[in-house]
């Protein structure tokens, strides 16, 4: 009898008893993602999930991550299988109005440029000793894009994903922190005050050009990056599916059910991955550090490529909105109009931004499809 | 592969294969623009 109360008791205290030093760390930190979420608003639609899966993940013999257990069945149900982030990207389509884009094509280019701190991040990562795919999941990071770097991540590196998942949406949400310091550093104040609203060789798009451009994007990035076609197909999807008002209500249940749901579940799914023993390494430093160089990398790339724009068109284009070239929409072109606003309160640059940074969207994609494609080709991945 | 070559194929092909594809794209933006004008659609 008392063998048995004792034993009754130890089931009560085994939890406790089984506690690792680094689960109330994590507990901790999961807490303070709850707190970031629900009190200072930081992308609530992530954090509050993330915080929550990392609070249950870390406490011991609950085996939530174990076989059959519910956040492993909804992790396997669609992250280690790459299929919540494409769900995610359809409704992200269905968002995405790239008028501004098509307006002025030329902007693509800063899209492009506001890519480069993906590859020089991952040649940084190399010489800091990390292995060939994890160096590329970390360099994914600066495209700024979470569901890109979620896809990336878990197909080739899935022990990363909890950190890269963290940093990409960390950083994403610091945008307005982090780049205003390094628009200012690349840019004199004479560029800075350049007027864009004067610009008039801009044309609007027809619907039949915003129809016909996801079906372009997608057979043109899939024939030249397939190994990117799911990333490049399902944001083309959405954005099809919106332009297109045939299936609105598809469009709709994309861009909010689908979209909601899937960003639920990504999200506890990646707290999920962040338990103590794992989650609290040096290799997590590193990459939180490589996805701030990343993020850096961008903006001064992509400043750098509006300093050559402006030159190449005869001191028309104002370098800021290069910095709007990454994908964190629409906040980076926010961003840009702020800062544009400060140096000339006459200047109004938040289409032109907005245009780079849908072009930054589509570039982020493009450059994850075309490294994946290169990486097939140089037989690193299967 | 050692890391450098690695890290340099992936920065010359990744990267330029990038602006090229956007570049590329921005052409063809700029063709649909000519081929479905906004004028001719309006008057339709």
């Amino acid at each position: 009898m008392f063998e048995a109360i004792m034993n009754g008791l130890g089931g009560l205290t085994a939890g406790v008893a089984n506690l690792h030093w680094s689960n109330p760390v994590m507990i901790a930190i999961g807490c303070l993602f709850l707190f970031l979420g629900i009190k200072k608003d930081v992308e609530p639609l992530l954090l509050v999930p993330i915080g929550f899966g990392a609070i249950l993940t870390n406490i011991p013999l609950a085996g939530l991550m174990e076989e059959h257990g519910f956040l492993r069945v909804i992790y396997d149900m669609g992250v280690s299988n790459e299929l919540f982030p494409l769900l995610i990207f359809i409704g992200i389509g269905a968002m995405t109005d790239f008028s501004p884009l098509l307006e002025n094509p030329k902007i693509f280019l800063l899209g492009a440029a506001g890519q480069f701190g993906i590859f020089l991040t991952i040649g940084l990562a190399l010489l800091c000793g990390f292995n060939q795919l994890d160096a590329v999941a970390i360099g994914v990071i600066g495209a700024c894009d979470g569901p890109t770097a979620i896809y990336v991540s878990s197909k080739y590196a899935p022990h990363l994903l909890g950190a890269v998942s963290v940093a990409a949406y960390s950083y994403m949400s610091l945008v307005p922190i982090l780049q205003p310091p390094l628009m200012k550093m690349m840019t004199t104040e004479k560029e800075r005050q350049i007027n864009m609203s004067e610009l008039s060789t801009t044309t609007p798009a027809s619907k039949t050009t915003k129809i016909v451009f996801p079906i372009v994007v997608t057979i043109f990035g899939g024939l030249i990056a397939p190994m990117g076609l799911p990333l490049l197909a399902t944001i083309m999807l959405g954005n099809l599916m919106k332009e297109s008002g045939a299936v609105s209500r598809l469009a709709k249940a994309s861009e909010n059910e689908i979209a909601n749901v899937v960003t639920l579940f990504l999200g506890i799914s990646i707290g999920a991955t962040m338990e103590g023993r794992a989650f609290l390494k040096a290799d997590t430093l590193m990459v939180l550090a490589f996805g701030f160089v990343a993020i850096c990398l961008d903006t001064i790339c992509g400043v750098g490529f509006g300093k050559l724009m402006n030159i190449a068109t005869g001191g028309k284009i104002n370098p800021l909105i290069g910095a709007a070239g990454i994908s964190a929409y629409p906040m980076a072109a926010r961003v840009v109009q702020k800062e544009g606003l400060k140096y000339n309160r006459f200047n109004f640059l938040l289409m032109h931004a907005v245009g780079a940074n849908t072009g930054g969207q589509v570039g982020s994609v493009m450059a994850a499809a075309i490294m994946l494609s290169v990486l097939k080709g140089m037989g690193v991945i299967p | 592969m050692d890391n450098f070559t690695f890290g340099m194929t992936l920065l010359v092909v990744g990267m330029g294969g990038t602006l090229v594809a956007l570049g590329i794209l921005a052409l063809l933006m700029g063709l649909l623009k000519k081929i479905f004008p906004l004028k001719e659609e309006s008057s339709n």
